[in-house]
């Protein structure tokens, strides 16, 4: 049995309800380094085997036979109120991890799309992606020492982002920053709902 | 599945033995942020139950989510999905469930969310 921290791992039996958010990227973006900067736990690594969705995809050369992979997820956990907790899924944004999404989409609040501008690129899937399946997200920009300024006006242009979209920047490796980012996204969802209740009674 | 901390043995088929070749849960209200905790007073499982089912029921012993459970057991989350559904279906395990499916999150708990986050600034 794992037995690292197992004094303050479980939650207070006065926690109700369960929350989560995703944070989606593409590798070495920082998304085990925002939910670490945020979890009050060490952040947690889960393995999920995948079958089918990847074949085709994986070089499968030297492995025949071979037709389920694992991915990995890192998470991590804050609670938020004597009764809510939040979790913190970091997710592979490659096409071949979508099947994944599904059953971790359901049910979160939304989902943090975390991108470095050095690498634009990767993350036009996941955001097209993302706006086919209707799922309520926020961008936020993970600034890299090295990596350069660029305005929120060009990065709109660049990812396509609907006017409606929230952008921010963060340091992913900074909590206050990190939490702001996820704080951005809420709000959105939240107008989102307003929106909705405002539509649906006009 | 990685490590061997737990003594639990690698490879893709095993999962499907310890869930008798089932990879969906019963109930579809389980999901990773499902909290759970060992009914109280417990419940002695049955001499059938599996060694992982036994380790889920023991690790619940406080207020803990799935997917913690599944990583704290290194077991995949799909099979811990459906142990713990099997679980609460007989009455060993009780299950608190995150934001209900197909309903929007209501207003109030986002403001909650909202609060506690600006707390953690």
């Amino acid at each position: 049995m794992v037995s690292v921290g197992s004094a303050d791992r479980y939650l207070p039996d006065t926690v109700q309800q369960a929350v989560k958010i995703l944070v989606v990227g593409a590798f070495g973006v920082g998304k085990t380094t925002l939910v670490g900067s945020v979890s009050e736990i060490e952040p947690l690594r889960t393995e999920e085997v995948m079958t089918e969705a990847s074949v085709g995809v994986d070089e499968l050369a030297g492995l025949e036979g071979k037709t389920t992979t694992t991915v990995a997820m890192d998470f991590g956990r804050v609670t938020l109120s004597s009764r809510l907790v939040m979790y913190l899924f970091g997710t592979p944004g490659q096409r071949r991890f979508w099947d994944l999404w599904e059953g971790l989409a359901e049910g979160a609040l939304g989902v943090l799309v975390l991108i470095d501008t050095r690498r634009l690129e990767d993350s036009f899937d996941v955001l097209e992606q993302l706006e086919i399946r209707g799922l309520p997200f926020a961008v936020a920009i993970n600034q890299f020492p090295d990596s350069e300024l660029y305005s929120e006006e060009e990065l709109r242009g660049a990812l396509d982002l609907l006017p409606e979209t929230p952008i921010v920047t963060c340091d992913a490796r900074q909590r206050t920053s990190s939490v702001d980012a996820l704080i951005t996204l809420v709000q959105h969802v939240s107008g989102m709902g307003a929106a909705r209740a405002a539509g649906a009674a006009s | 599945m990685s490590g061997s901390g737990a003594g639990f043995t690698n490879g893709a088929l095993r999962p499907y033995v310890i869930t008798k070749g089932r990879s969906r849960p019963s109930r579809n209200t389980i999901g990773v942020e499902t909290l759970l905790v060992a009914a109280d007073p417990p419940r002695a499982l049955p001499l059938s139950a599996t060694r992982e089912e036994i380790a889920l029921v023991r690790m619940c012993s406080q207020l803990l989510s799935l997917v913690e459970a599944a990583a704290h057991l290194q077991l995949p989350v799909s099979l811990v999905k459906v142990l713990a559904s099997d679980l609460v279906d007989s009455g060993h395990l009780t299950a608190r469930s995150g934001v209900p499916r197909a309903a929007q999150p209501d207003k109030q708990l986002l403001q909650e969310v909202l609060d506690g986050l600006r707390r953690l600034r």
